[in-house]
């Protein structure tokens, strides 16, 4: 019993999960920490939009967290608002280490 | 109140409530049966049935009508895989489908099958080559496609999807759920499913057409109506409702459309103007008339739909907040756009200028509000 998915834009969560496409661990550790865990979309987004500020131009933050949502949340508000997803890693108690770069 | 969520469901057409009561009185009787009464259920259960062939390009012994349009996917899905085990177990569809077409492949997975998701672009819109190599892929029984989507209107590339089934000679489902009535129904299908309530008829009827040639074999116990697919006493009234909706519908799609179409336009170039970090999405260009979508950034949406609510809009959303699970839409998954703040409007037939212009009028205060009671500012 398997599925798989070709093309397109994006990967779903479990896609993620069942076929890691990212490394294991991100090459640069974070300059920020921000622990979303059990908060719901949109806290966690806009506790990132609130303190990304707090890193240097290029530096890296990290988001927590284990809404579903914010599998997708994260790497959209990147794209919107012109920073860098660079990359979402499966934390062992389940969700994810988002990682996204100050671009400006 | 503005009822702005015919992709929930369309109110019933006027043409379809002369219809259904009439039919109420005159077609109550089983069509199965020999007397007059039944003769005359069956009769007019017959020529709703030659009615809704001819307005989705079937013969009527291709018709059949089952209780809803999910119900029409399951059969549809399921009873082709079950005539075609012989040629594979393979089921491709698009990610962006109707969850009964996806729950219908969850079972298929279950029984031994194989389902292959195709992605979709940010719009929305399923990779038409990625497609055309997954059905070419051997062992391919089925492949499923929807015209247009049901959460962000993006209309899906039926007609390559049929070229390269026909290539594979692989049947194409194709569910016509969101644009029957509203759109020409895009030719090339194998299998097509619709759903009444969609286009003004009412609910409790779908439809289940099966092109003849197609290998179809029920996935459920033996039942002699509907041409054997579909068991259960059809409903007959409502059917009968339900081809009268169509009938309208089909005449006047193409002005409504186009008056609907420009209400849309409107709505995706002004809510972007009026509201700061918003994010409308789906396709500009290739979409159907009456649907918009787009997401507020920092804004729950359900917060958004009560206060739409209060302010006498009823629209929709696939927020995860707002649905019965906790997971977001799987289409704005797909998509890769944002899933929070979402908010679907979808114009029934009347939709008026003036609903559209209040809409717009308390929106931007709505999310000003929300986001500052979040602490976004």
């Amino acid at each position: 019993m398997w599925r798989r998915r070709t093309g397109g834009a994006r990967r779903s969560p479990e896609a993620a999960q069942a076929e890691p496409a990212e490394p294991v661990q991100p090459a640069e550790p974070p300059a920020l920490t921000i622990d979303a865990l059990g908060r719901k979309c949109p806290i966690p987004i806009i506790m990132l939009a609130e303190r990304i500020n707090q890193v240097a131009t290029g530096g890296v933050v990290a988001v927590l967290a284990d809404d579903p949502a914010a599998f997708t949340d994260v790497p959209a508000w990147c794209r919107l608002k012109s920073h860098e997803h660079v990359g979402s890693y499966e934390l062992p108690q389940g969700g994810w280490s988002i990682h996204v770069r100050r671009n400006y | 109140m503005a009822y702005l969520d015919a992709a929930s469901t369309e109110p019933l057409h006027p043409a379809a409530r002369d219809a259904l009561l009439a039919a109420i009185d005159a077609g109550w009787a089983d069509p199965a049966r020999l007397y007059g009464t039944a003769r005359r259920a069956q009769m007019l259960l017959e020529r709703a049935r030659a009615e809704v062939a001819e307005l989705i390009g079937a013969r009527p012994d291709e018709v059949s009508f089952t209780s809803s349009g999910t119900q029409a996917v399951h059969l549809g899905v399921l009873g082709t895989l079950a005539g075609r085990r012989r040629a594979g177990t393979r089921l491709v569809a698009g990610a962006v489908e109707h969850s009964s077409v996806l729950h219908a492949g969850e079972v298929h997975e279950r029984a031994g099958g194989e389902v292959e998701i195709v992605g979709v672009s940010r719009t929305g819109r399923v990779d038409a080559g990625a497609f055309a190599e997954a059905v070419a892929r051997p062992g391919t029984a089925l492949a499923c496609l929807q015209t247009a989507n049901h959460e962000v209107g993006t209309l899906q590339p039926v007609e390559e999807a049929a070229r390269a089934c026909r290539e594979a000679g692989v049947p194409l489902l194709v569910d016509a759920a969101q644009s029957a009535g509203r759109l020409p129904v895009p030719e090339g299908w194998s299998v097509l499913t619709a759903s009444a309530h969609k286009w003004g008829g009412p609910a409790g009827v779908g439809v289940l057409a099966v092109r003849k040639g197609v290998r179809w074999r029920s996935p459920l116990p033996e039942d002699e109506r509907e041409r054997r697919r579909v068991p259960g006493f059809e409903n007959v009234p409502a059917i009968v409702a339900a081809a009268a909706a169509l009938r309208a519908r089909a005449e006047e799609a193409e002005a409504e459309g186009r008056r609907l179409s420009a209400l849309v336009d409107r709505i995706r170039a002004e809510v972007p103007r009026l509201v700061p970090d918003v994010e409308v999405v789906g396709d500009p260009v290739l979409r159907l008339p009456h649907v918009v979508t787009f997401s507020c950034l920092y804004v729950e949406g359900e917060a958004l739909l009560t206060e739409l609510d209060k302010a006498g809009f009823a629209v929709s959303s696939g927020s995860s907040c707002t649905a019965s699970t906790l997971r977001p839409s799987h289409v704005l998954e797909a998509m890769g756009v944002l899933t929070h703040g979402n908010v679907r409007v979808s114009l029934p037939r009347g939709a008026s200028e003036d609903d559209i212009d209040r809409f717009l009028a308390v929106l931007p205060d709505i999310v000003r509000r929300i986001r500052s009671s979040l602490g976004v500012h």
